[in-house]
């Protein structure tokens, strides 16, 4: 009973299965064991991203500046791996989402401006920084060890997607089950009460910034672990699959309200779709209209939601 | 309400054993003065209300003293030592708690979150205590005798239920003194009566009320001792047997009732405008209504009564589900402001801020903004005309500022006000609709104001007028129609309407107290 | 002016930028020289429409980020249009495109209530999925472009003047007086100001927010015949970026991103002082991607001076 409300608010999941079905039926080669572990490959990526967005847009703010930092970090993680060894290169490339989320937070909440404004502009200057360390060509790694750590397997699962997983589950207890959560959902269902009641507003969002941060530079490791080499240009326009993921996952971009299982769900159902329309044979050039087209169909949706649980109060 | 009041001495600065004491506290903002050396205290288990006309500076009081921000002079004694509140937390920390008028929840949250936000039980790792969270704010709603479920997401409960919520805060963080500010504005009786009963519990166990209300019934019921104030002063505070209608009103206004509001002389036209079984919203409720030239007409309810909604509804504000409206002996659809306009409709809205005004911008430009249609010359703006227009109505409504492209923000309420009704006086109005026109102004704008609406109506202008003060719309209104829960419950000649009269026809009627009930 | 005693966040600001331009003229070889700012004139008249169209946007308190793909797009039809059909196609269909864009813009803003700034980075995406179908990602040329009078627009002079800059200048006279002197000006503060008790004043805010848009799409397809024509190609992604060059022009000029201040004059010193740092950074050799480093910082310190010299007023 419980669970068929749940669907009945989040039906992300029902698109995710209806477009499962769909991808069986129409291709030949949707559902096979390798191409579904691609999907969940596929999936990981974003899903990083949108594991990380989902806390920031619960406490009410947005970070669009995910997508370069994943260039970013994926860039120094190569770059840096010659002179410091492969250790101090992940940790260099984490310590820079990280930085970012932290100076991100710190600009949304000292200068009191929306967080649109403030990561549209990080968008762009982190992407700068990217190119200002990388230059105009792509990097690639010295040798197979950041590789070889993708291959690792937990269980039926390679590390990527196991991290996503794990980040799922965690990012999910966090929101319901910490005080930290729980407070990000009152900042996000109102600033004002949130305040009022004493809560340290300034530092929960900055938190939130920082996580977020840092799992877009996971992600960016990840990426250039799986290619072995990386660009500046990397990670781009996953800001907008991450926040339509989000949104689609029932998470309410005005905050208070959402959690990581529909954004899992709303990832899942997206890897499905590209991934489909790519058996289809759809053109590339394609994808990224009917990335803007579900952003829309996402904000048109977070809209009669959002009304509709507004009339029924 | 049993407790006897404590002997008075003269001044309220004598009392012993206060909790909280203000001495001399004056406060003033950019134009205004909002309070000026006022004393005021609070002893343990007692019920201090606090009276006054909008403006009168009480919410600058009960903010002060709960730590929204600090008083220019004058000190604060808590518990016998001087302090200085940083924050509302602080001042709650303490154990000072302001119930606000307006709910300070958060929706998304359950009740027994909302009872301890901002002071979680927390175990190690920052995990959040939940099984503490839960058996504790149900020991709260318990002790406060609330039959609340403390899982319930509070965006769910109603209105009253949710002050339940904010009152059972009071108690979980021990407060030792609570500050009501209007805190039946949108209860039913029944709610209003509940919260009576737990106010009573709070004194009980020594705490410390004090209690701001518009509603004299409930100040003379409740209160123990009454302190009003006037102009940001206070003009005196009354104990036991001289807490009485006749006193507060004197202090309050500073001279009779009668002699403070001018009636226009009734010199009634033509219909302008007649609405029947006239629906707003889902409500199967229709009013009927209809008003003539240089009328008043007063609408008096609840708030939440629908008689905003109603006016938006006439305005094109807002759909209407069922109904005829006539203009002028005409039918006629109003689908919009725009349309309303053209008819010759003014409206001025209850949020004066929000609704009325474009606070970054001048003061000429916010008056001409309803008709900047007619102060168009060959596709241009006639900016001479615009600033004559201004300079009339600057003129003819003393509307005080510097110059015409003076920000409006940075004006007085009073003037922010008359800048409103200028704007709508701009558009030579035939009916125009004033929504709360004296919230929140000083009392000798508020006085400009009532002689503006008197003369309007003389001049054959129909006048509808929204008030929750009761002498308002009674020393104003021809007329005065109430409202409850949508549905008209009475047509009074003003003259010979009494403030019982009225409350009479806007509380729900006794037999609709079962269905009420709400959770 | 009224505030003289006491400089003004945005004053200060603008003193920096100016101070950074003399630096750079005492420093740069050559910025000031006749020739280098004709040249700097004609590559900012593309931005400077563009921002003219997006300070209406922004006055009326919403944003626009389709500008930069929808000039793509209107750049390598007008291209691939003016061979293919003729050079009059070129100059027309750009603008309908733009209008046509400007109304969805609108439609999804105005009357679907959508939060602008997520929106139009959806529209963002989908025109540059459409440019890039309609270039097969190929670049787009004019074969040859000595022997078209469409190459006027973006290369001719008139009297020492390029014409890009006399367009750009028509446009922001006209634009100025829409603003500045027109009803449907005023209504444009007033919605920006507070949209609410601009609809409480029988003010159609929708339609005006709409037809912000419009004019936006409409300068930004006019924009595009002007840069295809200087540069005689376009590629799917020539405007990308755009937006946030464009967006940092028109709030350094001091057009709040709050709503209900600002103006043309102001957007024209925004877009001037912003191409003579660009052009700066060039000069001095600096890769192109510095500029956007330098997008990041403008933008923070203008938002930073506009929060400050409103104090308390935090955008929503």
């Amino acid at each position: 009973m419980e669970s068929v409300r749940y669907l009945a608010r989040n039906p992300v999941w029902l698109l995710g299965l209806g477009l499962f079905i769909f991808f069986s039926v129409t291709t030949s080669h949707f559902l096979t064991a390798y191409n579904l572990s691609n999907v969940l490959f596929q999936c990981a990526l974003v899903g990083l991203l949108a594991t990380g967005l989902t806390p920031v847009i619960i406490s009410g703010n947005i970070d669009l500046s995910v997508g370069a930092v994943v260039g970013l970090s994926s860039c120094l993680v190569i770059g840096m791996q010659e002179q410091i060894g492969l250790a101090g290169a992940i940790a260099v490339a984490l310590g820079s989402g990280l930085c970012l989320g932290l100076l991100n937070g710190l600009a949304v909440e000292r200068l009191g401006v929306s967080s649109f404004i403030i990561t549209l502009a990080g968008m762009i200057g982190t992407r700068g920084l990217a190119f200002l360390y990388a230059g105009d060509t792509s990097l690639s790694a010295i040798d197979e060890q950041l590789y070889d750590l993708t291959m690792l397997h937990v269980g039926p699962v390679t590390l990527i997607p196991f991290i996503f997983l794990t980040a799922v589950l965690c990012f999910q207890w966090m929101l319901r089950r910490t005080v930290h959560g729980r407070n990000t959902y009152a900042i996000g269902g109102s600033r004002s009460a949130s305040t009022n009641a004493g809560i340290p507003v300034s530092r929960h969002v900055v938190i939130n910034f920082i996580i977020c941060g840092l799992m877009a530079a996971i992600c960016g490791v990840a990426m250039a672990a799986n290619l072995g080499a990386a660009t500046p240009s990397y990670g781009k326009d996953y800001e907008l699959w991450a926040v339509i993921a989000v949104v689609l996952g029932g998470t309410r971009l005005r905050g208070g309200k959402g959690d990581l299982i529909g954004t899992f769900a709303a990832v899942l159902a997206l890897a499905i779709l590209r991934n489909g329309l790519n058996m289809l044979h759809v053109a590339p050039f394609y994808i990224p209209g009917i990335m803007g087209l579900a952003l829309i169909a996402a904000l048109v949706l977070d809209r009669q939601l959002n009304r509709a649980s507004k009339t029924a109060e | 309400m049993s407790i006897a009041p404590q002997p008075l001495q003269s001044q309220p600065e004598a009392t012993q054993g206060a909790i909280i004491s203000l001495e001399g506290v004056g406060r003033t903002f950019p134009g205004v003065i909002a309070l000026s050396d006022v004393t005021f205290d609070v002893l343990p288990g007692e019920v201090h209300a606090l009276c006054g006309e909008n403006g009168a500076g009480k919410s600058t009081l009960m903010r002060v003293m709960a730590g929204s921000f600090p008083q220019d002079s004058g000190t604060i004694s808590y518990r016998g030592e001087t302090v200085t509140f940083a924050s509302p937390m602080d001042a709650k920390r303490r154990g000072i708690l302001l119930i606000h008028q307006e709910i300070s929840l958060v929706p998304e949250l359950s009740v027994a979150e909302n009872i301890f936000l901002g002071d979680f039980p927390k175990l190690r790792g920052g995990r959040l205590d939940t099984k503490k969270l839960y058996r504790d704010a149900e020991h709260v709603l318990e002790d406060c005798g609330y039959d609340l479920d403390a899982h319930a997401i509070v965006g769910d409960l109603s209105l009253a239920r949710q002050q339940m919520v904010e009152i059972a805060r009071a108690t979980a963080f021990n407060c030792s003194v609570v500050i009501f500010d209007e805190p039946t504005g949108a209860l039913t009786n029944q709610e209003a009566e509940a919260l009576f009963v737990t106010i009573d519990r709070l004194k009980k166990r020594g705490v410390g009320i004090v209690y701001i209300s518009h509603k004299m019934k409930e100040v003379l019921t409740l209160a123990d001792r009454v302190t009003v104030l006037r102009d940001g002063k206070v003009t005196g505070t009354l104990s036991g047997e001289k807490i009485t209608e006749r006193e507060i009103t004197r202090l309050m206004i500073g001279r009779s009732l009668d002699s403070y509001f001018h009636r226009a002389r009734r010199r009634i036209g033509e219909e302008v405008l007649r609405l029947e079984g006239f629906g707003v919203g889902g409500s199967a409720k229709t009013v009927d209504l209809s008003i003539r030239a240089g009328e008043i007409v007063g609408l008096y309810g609840l708030v939440g009564a629908g008689r905003s909604e109603l006016m938006e509804a006439v305005f094109g504000l807002r759909k209407i589900t069922s109904g005829k409206l006539s203009w002028c002996g005409q039918l006629r659809e109003i689908s919009s402001p725009k349309d309303a306009v053209r008819l010759g409709i003014g409206f001025v809205p209850e949020d004066r801020k929000e609704q009325g005004l474009v606070l970054g911008l001048g003061a000429r430009d916010n008056t001409s903004m309803a008709s900047l249609r007619r102060l168009v010359r060959f596709g241009f703006m006639d900016t001479i005309k615009e600033q004559s227009i201004f300079e009339k109505y600057r003129e003819r409504l003393e509307i005080k500022v510097s110059t015409a492209k003076t920000r409006v923000g940075t004006l007085s309420g009073g003037n922010q006000q008359k800048i409103v009704l200028a704007k709508w006086m701009a558009t030579a109005p035939k009916l125009l609709i004033l929504d709360e026109p004296t919230r929140g102004i000083d009392v000798n704008a508020k006085a400009e104001v009532h002689a503006l609406i008197g003369e309007l109506a003389e001049s054959g202008l129909a006048v509808i007028l929204i008030s929750s003060e009761m002498p308002e719309i009674i020393g104003l209104s021809h007329r005065i129609v109430t409202i409850y829960q949508g549905e008209v419950t009475g047509d009074l000649a003003a003259e010979h309407v009494t403030e019982d009269m009225l409350v009479e026809r806007v509380m729900n009627p006794p037999e609709r107290f079962a269905d009420l009930l709400i959770g | 002016m009224k505030d003289i005693g006491r400089p003004s966040a945005r004053q200060l600001l603008i003193a920096a930028a100016v101070l950074v331009l003399l630096t750079g003229g005492a420093t740069v070889p050559g910025l000031f020289s006749f020739d280098n700012i004709t040249q700097m004139l004609r590559q900012i008249s593309v931005t400077g429409i563009i921002a003219l169209g997006v300070t209406f946007v922004v006055i009326a308190g919403r944003l626009d980020l389709t500008v930069g793909s929808l000039l793509s797009l209107c750049a390598v039809v007008a291209i691939t249009l003016h061979d293919e059909i003729s050079p009059v196609a070129a100059v027309t269909v750009p603008i309908i495109i733009g209008l046509v864009v400007g109304c969805i813009n609108g439609f999804l803003v105005a009357i679907l209530r959508l939060n602008s700034l997520i929106a139009t980075l959806g529209m963002l995406s989908v025109l540059q999925a459409v440019a890039l179908v309609w270039t097969s990602g190929q670049n787009a040329l004019i074969d040859r472009p000595e022997a078209t009078w469409f190459a006027v627009i973006g290369r001719g002079y008139l009297l020492d003047v390029p014409i890009p800059v006399l367009i750009f200048l028509l446009l922001a006279a006209l634009t100025a007086i829409l603003l500045g002197m027109t009803r449907f000006g005023r209504e444009v503060f007033s919605v920006g100001g507070n949209e609410i008790a601009s609809r409480f004043s029988s003010i159609a805010a929708r339609q005006v927010l709409f037809t912000c848009y419009m004019i936006s799409g409409t300068l930004t397809g006019m924009a595009a015949i002007v840069f295809s024509s200087r540069v005689m190609a376009a590629q799917n992604n020539s405007g990308s970026g755009l937006e946030l060059q464009v967006l940092s022009a028109v709030i350094l000029g001091g057009t709040s991103l709050a709503g209900g201040d600002g103006g043309i004059g102001r957007t024209i010193i925004g877009v001037v002082l912003l191409g003579f740092i660009q052009n700066a950074l060039l000069l001095i050799g600096l890769p192109y991607y510095v500029q956007w480093l330098v997008s990041w910082v403008v933008i923070i310190g203008v938002v930073w001076a506009d929060v400050a010299s409103r104090r308390g007023r935090v955008l929503a």
